[in-house]
């Protein structure tokens, strides 16, 4: 089924399967294999993209419901020798051992920078109607959704902390 | 061979570190390329030119019992599915080498696929459909039709705990009379612990991708250890292990279930050699859970005896766990008992009963995690007995020697680390009264518990190359599964050769490197780098030859052992030049040296292993059940540390880790079914950002001469021992109740709370 | 997954036509769930129609001071909404104890409803389950039912359905607003959406076949007060957070509603009457719990909801006070 969908700022044409998850036409259509599959099932968060700047779990939608869309996955974020601050920030705080889910957790951070800055509450916001303090309880919540099994939690912590430019 | 006293009395630029090389918080050698997304993991290389066509994909069929065989296996619908290129069952899969009766880690063996119509537990991979998509793939595996004769599988482990038989080669250690010892002891403890089914759930799924070029495979795959999956895989394929090149070179986590290798590299090895195109095989989540290895479940006896001022006079843990109905894995929880209190009278063992169940093999700290859940607890439950500070009744019964076998430990800083840790927690603010301290809902509470881990060393070897741009490239058949190995590895390079961090590159992972046994049993950073710093001290001396041997250098004709390396330079006194300049002259191709490591003749004759104490702070509603941990520190004595931020990382892991153990993990097994009931990650339920609070680790300074040449330990796995315990107990301050069976789940606390009338 | 066809609908009306017209269809939206299982293969479309982008994504106020929410409104949306937080926040709290961020990003209103059970025994395709495959047997009954029901279960089925939005809805009495495939608007209480077991347990909610949610309907919150109470909601469950409930709580006033309970939000309707009639809040718990049943590894929820129910009402009445 022809499907356009504009990755990391470049329309892609695309001529997938109706099967073909958003995740499996990163990864095996279009190559960029930054964004990983870790459980298929939106139980781990390391598929983690930006769909038109909001976080969404790659693996649980279908290439075709994405037609129009603009995708920003890890390759759009940074590169080697220009990392962006968010990478960056990572590395320096070593928020990752086996890098499996780093690209979910940095496109997951971006995305919920995002939603405090647009004054989305959590499950840590107690009073719904004030703004939201990012406090270390609050960005915890946040990025629960992306599973760390080497279990650089307190680092990845730092790291998003770093470049929040919020302060606790 | 080398003896203990050589490593002890050699310098070396390790032991020196004039650049400040060693220790330093060095940020990851491949991070910038996971931070990117741009290391590639096994199912994501690029294929080269020579790989004939796009990869096709292949996708398992499991088994849907746990004991019987295979009936009638239906392909021909997926056979007719679109893009599918084979279906192979144990009908139809080519010959491969025959599996031997048992087998381990670190001995190759063939490891064939689709054997027979046998199911030996649930899960177990019966077919493979290989196609031109992964959807088509996917499609056409849920199309293959098994009909099975299933027997009532053996699955029910609290029930045939009785049948438990000592493990094949070992025998229980008993020291003293611990049956008279403990009967007549005036205060004593006797209670017993579970531990459940346990899974690594590496957040990088099992994958291979294999081609072929003529009679020669590749295979990139996600492995722990290199030359045992290439030479297995060269037995089950029945070609010379030179025709085998196996490359591993980003593992996403492996914790000990990457040790062995699964169908995926079997299969897509075959596959890629059936049809003349690449392959790749990964398994889903799923799969994983059953069809790679676990951690066993276990039942915990402990039985400790102490006079009234504290002192115990009777330990024992005896451990009965469970393997596969083919297997040997033993989870050898009471073995780090054997070393960690004193007490004149013990006794400490293991049974295995054989269940049809998945493979059981080694997980994080294999018997440490498990077994410090018991024993850390009942030390704790007998401080209370005696009204003595938890921490206070082990530093009662630190040992001076070795408590069972009687050598000197080549270091212990066990009660350094106790009470450092107590005063930068602020253990002084813990009162033994039950709840005294509130929050809100939260009632909070404080515990802690002992780590030790076992420390070893093992055989491996490893080349150093100088390039006439005096980079130095270590190349090495090792992994890194997230411990840090590029890293370190690029960090004794640097001090030995003297060279910037940046001119240092590392090669790993790959199977034509000098071998190295892999990662696992924390004995990667000691093995892996002992080999580096000897090849690297080689490469000195051939580079210090030339150099006095070169009427060109400023160095020709001095004494060669006097030659410095610093900074790119090499000099004698006051006469230099750079490196890169003499090898340019001299070898412009490069130069290469090897070196290797074996454990000293002597290792065994200091009781090693690594140290540390966990301090933690967790708030538990006595509504709900639920608890939270709020402030943990982990104070670690692990030999000298390459690399203060990569160990740390791998400390606060293992510590995030034992919480899970503690508080969320755990495989239900139905015993109906043989099968386990969490079959993914929204079932089994590793710890998330949201459940861990505060947490840090600290490492003392150590040298532990005796270790190795570079007096480094590992730290891969101390950070889980003893770390639930410490939840634990902290859960009993708060609340005053105490859950035996892990996980503490709320349900479990409020039974226990209810209980109590709580 | 088995191959389907896709098509994006452009009106709600051509939507439920198309579903009405091709044989096996489905509805999909966010596809948090609907993937997950096509994925596992429990379900089997063969055509999809997305109406995630249909425009009945706002949120608007209703004449008589309630909220309209569109079924493609996401679950993050709603929970940020301006005048949920402020009138509903029972609303925001059960939403974002559901899922993670990112499933919230993209599961929507109707979706979150209209998903199916977490049981383990539904998931697993080779065991018995009457959900999946009707006359199969349940497996949960005698199996590892510690997350099973506790209220309206049946021989056939003990499964809960899984949704924390849901049971705020239920305590809001919100309606709920369709399309059915003849093109007629309908419009009923959430309460009435979902079905217990019974007999046929794949049979979950009182939908036609076809029929889309169009809308939620909230009618005007209650003032806060001391009689009226806050409003609070809360989860129990494993693990902190991106976990499934062991059970849930929610209060307005003096409604109540448990999660994870039942086969659909369970309206605490006895406790509504006890605590009408004066009594205490543990005496009107206990009053719900009465009909409760124990599989025999779920009573822990009876315990769990014995204990927190009362806790949360009187915190409800609390925050109402200080209002």
């Amino acid at each position: 089924m022809k499907t356009t969908i504009t990755v990391n700022g470049e329309a892609r044409a695309l001529d997938v399967d109706t099967r073909t998850t958003l995740l499996d036409a990163l990864r095996e259509t279009l190559h960029l294999a930054g964004t990983k599959k870790g459980c298929d099932h939106g139980q781990c968060g390391a598929c983690t993209v930006l769909v038109n700047g909001t976080r969404i779990n790659s693996c649980l939608s279908l290439a075709v419901m994405h037609d129009g869309d603009a995708v920003t996955t890890i390759e759009g974020i940074g590169a080697v020798g220009a990392l962006s601050p968010i990478q960056q920030a990572f590395l320096t705080e070593d928020a990752f051992q086996c890098g499996y889910c780093t690209p979910g957790q940095i496109c997951s951070a971006l995305g919920m920078l995002a939603e405090v800055a647009a004054g989305w509450p959590s499950q840590e916001t107690a009073d719904l109607t004030a703004p939201i303090q990012l406090t270390d309880d609050e960005l915890r919540e946040r990025m629960s959704g992306n599973i760390c099994r080497c279990s650089a939690y307190p680092q990845i912590v730092a790291a998003i902390r770093s470049v929040s430019g919020l302060p606790a | 061979m080398s003896s203990v006293a050589d490593w002890e009395a050699a310098s070396n630029p390790v032991k020196e570190n004039r650049a400040g090389n060693i220790g330093k918080a060095v940020d990851r050698y491949e991070g910038p390329l996971k931070v990117t997304g741009t290391a590639p993991y096994a199912f994501e290389v690029e294929l080269p030119p020579s790989a004939s066509g796009p990869p096709l994909y292949g996708v398992m069929v499991s088994a849907a019992i746990a004991s019987g065989r295979i009936a009638a296996i239906e392909t021909a619908q997926a056979e007719a599915s679109p893009g599918v290129r084979l279906v192979w069952t144990h009908l139809n899969v080519p010959e491969q080498g025959p599996r031997p009766e048992r087998y381990d880690f670190f001995t190759p063996s063939p490891r064939p696929a689709l054997q027979s119509d046998r199911v030996y537990f649930f899960g177990q991979q019966v077919a493979v459909v290989v196609a031109d998509t992964f959807e088509n793939a996917n499609a056409a595996a849920a199309m293959v039709k098994v009909t099975y004769e299933a027997d009532a599988p053996m699955a029910d482990f609290h029930a045939v705990r009785d049948q438990g038989v000592q493990p094949p080669g070992e025998q229980d250690t008993e020291i003293g009379d611990f049956a008279a010892a403990f009967a007549a002891a005036p205060v004593t403890i006797d209670d017993v612990w579970r531990t459940p089914l346990q899974n690594h759930c590496q957040m990088e799924p099992c994958a291979t991708t294999a081609w072929w070029d003529g009679d020669k495979l590749t295979v990139n795959t996600s492995v722990q250890m290199v030359r045992f999956a290439q030479n297995s895989l060269a037995e089950t394929l029945m070609i010379p292990s030179k025709s085998v090149r196996l490359l591993t070179r980003y593992i996403g986590g492996g914790f000990g279930g990457k040790g062995s290798f699964y169908e995926d590299l079997v299969l897509a090895s075959l596959a890629a050699r059936e049809l003349g195109q690449p392959v790749k095989v990964a398994f889903s989540r799923q799969q994983m859970m059953h069809g790679t290895v676990h951690r066993p479940a276990t039942e915990q006896r402990v039985r400790l005896g102490a006079t009234p001022d504290g002192k115990l006079t009777a330990m024992s843990i005896m451990t009965v766990t469970h393997c596969d109905s083919r297997g040997n894995f033993t989870e050898h929880a009471s073995n780090f008992a054997r070393s960690l209190y004193a007490a004149p009278n013990r006794l400490t063992g293991h049974r295995l009963v054989r269940m049809d169940l998945p493979v059981a093999s080694a997980m994080r700290a294999p018997g440490e995690a498990s077994g410090t859940l018991s024993l850390e607890v009942a030390m704790d439950e007998l401080a209370e007995k005696l009204g003595i500070d938890p921490m206070e009744l082990r530093i009662l019964n630190e040992p001076e020697t070795d408590p069972e076998t009687g050598k000197p430990f080549s270091i212990r800083q066990l009660v350094r680390c106790m009470r450092e840790g107590a005063q930068i927690f602020g253990w002084d603010r813990r009162t033994p009264k039950i709840g005294a301290v509130k929050n809100g809902r939260w009632t909070i509470g404080l515990g802690m518990a002992a780590a030790i881990r076992g420390n070893m060393l093992l055989p491996a070897k490893c080349s150093f190359t100088v390039d006439a741009e005096g980079v130095i490239t270590v190349k090495q058949g090792m992994t890194d599964i997230g411990t840090g190995t590029y890293t370190v590895l690029a960090q004794i390079a640097a001090e030995t050769l003297g060279v910037p961090l940046g001119d240092v590159r590392v090669e790993i992972g790959d199977s034509e490197l000098p071998p190295a046994p892999g990662s696992g049993g924390q004995f990667g950073a000691a093995t892996a780098g002992s080999a580096a710093l000897d090849a690297g001290m080689n490469l000195r001396k051939a580079i210090a030859e030339i150099a006095v041997a070169d009427p060109a250098s400023p160095l020709y004709g001095g004494p060669s052992q006097d030659i410095t390396f610093q900074d790119g330079v090499i000099a004698i006194a006051n006469r230099s030049e750079r490196l890169a300049d003499l090898i340019r002259r001299n070898r412009p191709e490069g130069l290469v040296a090897e070196g290797e490591i074996r454990p000293a003749a002597d290792a065994r004759n200091w009781s090693q292993h690594t140290y540390g104490a966990h301090f933690v702070e967790v708030a538990v509603d006595t509504v709900t059940g639920e608890v939270r941990t709020r402030r943990m520190l982990g104070v670690f004595a692990a030999g000298r540390i390459l690399n203060w931020k990569t160990a740390r990382s791998q400390l606060t892991g293992g510590m995030i880790w034992g919480v899970g153990s503690a508080l969320t993990e755990g495989n239900a097994v139905d015993p109906r079914h043989g099968s386990l009931i969490n079959q993914d990650l929204a079932g089994y339920l590793v710890p998330v950002q949201a459940d861990i609070g505060e947490l840090d680790a600290i490492m003392l300074d150590e040298v532990d001469d005796k270790a190795n040449p570079m007096g480094i330990k590992g730290v891969g796995e101390l950070g889980i021992s003893g770390a639930g315990a410490a939840v634990a107990n902290a859960i009993y301050n708060a609340c005053g109740v105490r859950v035996r069976d892990y996980p503490i789940t709320p349900d479990k606390l409020l039974a226990a709370l209810e209980a109590k009338g709580l | 997954m088995r191959p389907f066809t896709y098509e994006r609908a452009t009106s709600a009306e051509a939507a439920v036509k198309a579903a009405a017209e091709t044989p096996n269809a489905k509805f999909i939206a966010g596809g948090t769930n609907l993937l997950d299982l096509m994925k596992l293969e429990i379900e089997h479309p063969a055509h999809l129609i997305d109406v995630g982008r249909l425009p009945l994504a706002g949120i608007e106020d209703t004449p008589d001071g309630g909220l309209r929410i569109g079924s493609m409104a996401t679950n993050s949306h709603v929970a940020a909404d301006a005048r949920v937080r402020a009138r509903y926040p029972v609303l925001t709290h059960a939403i974002v104890a559901g899922g993670s961020g990112q499933l919230r990003n993209k599961a929507t209103t109707g979706g979150n409803l209209l998903q199916r059970t977490r049981c383990a025994y539904f998931y697993d395709t080779t065991k018995p389950c009457n959900k999946r495959a009707p006359g199969s047997g349940c497996g949960a009954l005698e199996g590892l039912n510690r997350n099973s029901a506790i209220f309206g279960a049946s021989h056939a089925c003990i499964a809960t359905h899984p949704s924390d939005m849901a049971v705020a809805l239920a305590v809001l009495d919100a309606t709920v607003e369709t399309l059915s495939p003849s093109g007629q608007a309908r419009s009923f209480a959430v309460t009435d959406l979902h079905r217990l077991p019974g007999e046929t347990p794949d049979v979950e909610t009182h939908l036609i076949p076809g029929e889309l949610i169009t809308a939620i309907v909230l009618p005007p919150a209650p003032a806060p007060s001391e009689e009226g109470g806050g409003q609070v909601y809360r989860k129990v469950r494993d693990r902190a957070s991106y976990a499934a409930g062991l059970v849930s709580v929610a209060v307005v006033g003096g409604k109540v509603a448990f999660g994870a309970v039942a086969h659909k939000p369970w309206r605490a309707a006895q406790a509504e009457a006890a605590l009408a009639s004066g009594a205490s809040p543990a005496e009107a718990i206990a009053a719900e719990l009465a009909q409760a049943s124990n599989n025999g590894r779920n009573g822990f929820k009876i315990s769990l909801i014995s204990r927190l129910a009362p806790v949360v009402i009187k915190e409800a009445r609390k925050a109402g006070r200080s209002a």
